[in-house]
């Protein structure tokens, strides 16, 4: 069952090549369908996982033992990245159906979001450091496509320069990866922590803790590499968009950095992540202010919201951890919902900038409403998800006495509230002027595809009744926590 | 280790490039360069003086010299690493050509519609 | 006086690369058969094949090889080449339980038969690799001949 979730959207995405072109509504079916059955096979994992005590299944490729050949591994973190990927991905689907009618080729479109799909789904499974790198890789160059999928001259040059970027950064990883195996002998993650756990220098370490931070943080967009987000994840479609900046950079920056420093090099929780993530939360939130576009707006409060992750995760206690992971789906479900909800209006408008908007909420009932109970969310107001995984992040500052990033963060939720106040009120509040008289609400589904993200983010707050919390959150939450026994509880566990 | 450092400076070469050139065509020509000077510091560490090919052979078999075989692995790596760049290369050079329709200049510092 | 040709380059050109083409089909195809036992012979096959596409194309011109071998025919071979890969890996999953599973038997070193599914997966990589390659030559060198 485990490898389906890497062979359906890649079949998946070869047929849609294969067939798409002469069938036209068959790439709209294979693609829905395809996601559907990811969505319903990410929790049956998850529920296997749950039935075997949290044990991490293992699953050998082609029956050769790890070390020998690549394996998957799931365990509490997977299981709940996986379904946060694929539920997201869903309900993309569900909403490019009516909203890529403008573009043409369509099935390209298709083929090219499974193949997305695909790199992040593997990328999360691998047990493998190359494949990582591999599942990496794919992830960047169909996304780049995927953004300069309209072929005007920003969409281009946002997509030349993430490709850069993004070519460097994993020229990084490369780097990483070969030390690694030099040292190491092997690329097996969790040979790799088994053998890092019996002891190894600590200028290696940090050596290759520095690399993996610049190669990872360069696709997670944290500051000093975050040049190419503000451009790249406004240009490209807004589906699209709400992928990158939903799930993306979460599974191919946070996570795979995340995964390969806690529990790979054994750095649980390091100064490096805690200095570039309240970096991150306060340029992205000043730059964020200053923004008239809607959707670049929402491309630098990812920034910012990024750094609040990576700060959470970087001071490595069990509550920092579960806090950092906690704000990472708040903000998965929110930031795609606030996206979906800017492609509404760029759809029914055709106009970007928030000054010539205004009064929409009149016109766009459901994208008004849902739109501002993803503002809410984001920016931390009480009865939403979003508050409380900001009110756990600045606990675990003030316990593990980080006292002035505490206070950093308070202060730019602040500023975060502002920005999404001054989005709601020059966008869907205010007076409707002339020109947007006869615009009308989008389609159903894209109105449903709006509507079922909003329920998750207004309902995302229960995750942390202790029911909930035992069943979802703490088993990831002590994978993390664990750093270094990963290895060997994977070890155990091939069967 | 003198052919360690040669990689490096190959490395930084590759860097200067993507930093200062302002040519697109010469920026990817950097990133190539970068990216082969990972592969080449790769094989380098699969590496063994005076070992056999890694190809199993009746003469290898008979010698006994299977465990004195440079490490196969790190290559089949890079030709995986290859690939991917080929792939790279090819998005990007085509991306270059359609801004080059549209500006009708690859120098990056004349293609400034986005902003910082 | 021999007349300079309409299409493609002159005529030493053209006769060596009628010589030659053929040689490098048949070096490209013998690396796809013998990669097994390399490491990665999909990939230089598919490109050594390509290759004497591209070579003959360089030569006599544009047309007469995408008589021979459309964009759309090679987009297919490729598509056929993935669809071919992933049936293997998958057809491993129904016989042995594991994705990319040998059913086929390791066979012995030195024989015909002595990497199990190896040579297959190397046909379908080097469709992929050699269709793909080809269609990227064309569609980036006519890109803006295609446009007028």
């Amino acid at each position: 069952m485990l490898p389906l979730v890497v062979v359906i959207p890649i079949g998946i995405a070869f047929l849609i090549s294969f067939l798409g072109k002469y069938y036209k509504k068959l790439s709209d079916i294979l693609a829905t369908v395809a996601c559907i059955s990811l969505a319903i096979l990410s929790f049956l994992i998850f529920y296997e996982l749950r039935t075997m005590n949290y044990e991490p299944l293992v699953y050998k490729i082609g029956g050769w033992l790890p070390s020998i050949g690549i394996s998957m591994v799931v365990d509490g973190l997977t299981a709940v990245m996986l379904i946060v990927v694929n539920v997201i991905a869903l309900i993309s689907v569900l909403f490019s159906v009516s909203y890529m009618e403008k573009y043409t080729d369509k099935w390209k479109y298709y083929a090219l979001f499974m193949m997305m799909l695909t790199s992040m789904n593997g990328l999360i499974v691998t047990g493998d450091i190359f494949n990582m790198y591999v599942f990496l890789e794919l992830g960047t160059i169909s996304s780049c496509v995927l953004i300069a999928f309209g072929t005007e001259q920003d969409e281009l040059e946002a997509s030349f320069k993430y490709m850069v970027l993004g070519t460097v950064a994993s020229t990084f990883i490369l780097l990483g990866i070969a030390i690694l195996y030099s040292y190491y002998s092997t690329l097996n993650m969790s040979d790799i922590s088994l053998a890092v756990s019996k002891g190894s220098s600590t200028i290696v370490i940090t050596f290759l803790t520095l690399l993996f931070v610049v190669g990872f943080g360069l696709k997670a967009a944290i500051v000093p590499f975050h040049a190419w987000l503000p451009d790249a994840h406004p240009s490209a479609p807004a589906p699209i968009s709400a992928m990158l900046s939903g799930v993306l950079i979460k599974s191919l920056g946070v996570y795979a950095l995340v995964r390969i420093l806690f529990n790979v090099l054994g750095v649980v929780g390091s100064n490096i992540l805690i200095i570039l993530g309240v970096i991150s939360m306060v340029v992205g939130g000043f730059l964020a202010i200053y923004q008239k576009d809607l959707k670049r707006m929402l491309a630098y409060s990812t920034v910012s919201q990024v750094g609040y992750i990576v700060f959470a995760f970087g001071l490595g206690t069990p509550l920092g951890i579960f806090a950092g992971l906690f704000h990472l789906i708040n903000h998965a479900f929110a930031k795609f919902l606030l996206f979906l909800n800017a492609g509404a209006v760029v759809y029914a408008t055709d106009e970007r900038n928030m000054e010539n908007l205004g009064g929409l909420r009149e016109k766009m009932p459901v994208t008004a409403a849902t739109s501002l109970v993803g503002s809410m969310s984001i920016s931390g107001v009480p009865p939403f998800g979003g508050f409380w995984s900001k009110l756990f992040i600045i606990l675990a500052a003030v316990q593990a006495k980080e006292f002035t990033a505490a206070v950093i963060a308070i202060l730019i939720s602040i500023i975060t509230l502002s920005y999404y106040l001054k989005l709601q009120k020059q966008t869907f509040y205010g007076k409707l002027s002339e020109r947007w008289q006869d615009v009308k609400e989008v389609p159903l589904t894209m109105c449903i595809a709006m509507i079922i993200p909003a329920v998750i983010c207004a309902g995302l707050g229960l995750l942390l009744l202790p029911q909930i919390k035992i069943v979802f959150l703490d088993p990831a939450v002590g994978v993390l926590a664990n750093g270094l026994e990963y290895g060997s509880i994977v070890l155990q566990n091939i069967k | 280790m003198i052919e360690y450092f040669l990689c490096f400076v190959l490395f930084c070469i590759g860097l200067y490039a993507v930093a200062v050139k302002r040519n697109m065509i010469k920026i990817i020509i950097g990133l190539s360069i970068m990216g082969y000077a990972i592969n080449l510091f790769f094989t380098l560490i699969g590496y063994v003086h005076n070992a056999a090919y890694p190809i199993l052979s009746k003469v290898n078999i008979t010698q006994q010299t299977s465990l004195n075989m440079v490490d196969p692995l790190p290559q089949a790596l890079v030709l995986t690493a290859i690939v991917i760049g080929l792939a790279i290369t090819i998005i990007l050079v085509s991306i270059s050509i359609r801004l080059y329709e549209k500006y009708g200049t690859f120098d990056i510092t004349e293609i400034r519609k986005l902003k910082g | 006086m021999i007349e300079e040709p309409k299409t493609g380059m002159n005529i030493i050109v053209k006769t060596v690369t009628r010589l030659t083409t053929g040689l490098i089909l048949l070096f490209g195809i013998y690396i796809v058969f013998h990669g097994h036992i390399l490491s990665e012979g999909g990939f230089a096959g598919g490109v050594v094949i390509a290759l004497s596409f591209i070579h003959l194309m360089l030569a006599y011109g544009r047309e007469i090889v995408l008589k021979k071998m459309s964009e759309k025919v090679s987009e297919l071979l490729g598509n056929i080449g993935a669809v071919i890969f992933i049936i293997i890996a998958v057809l491993g999953l129904f016989t042995g339980g594991y994705l990319f599973f040998d059913f086929f038997g390791k066979g012995k070193p030195f024989n015909l038969f002595s990497a199990g599914l190896m040579p297959l997966y190397n046909i379908a990589i080097s469709l992929i690799v050699g269709a793909g390659l080809f269609t990227v030559f064309v569609t980036l060198v006519f890109f803006r001949s295609e446009k007028k």
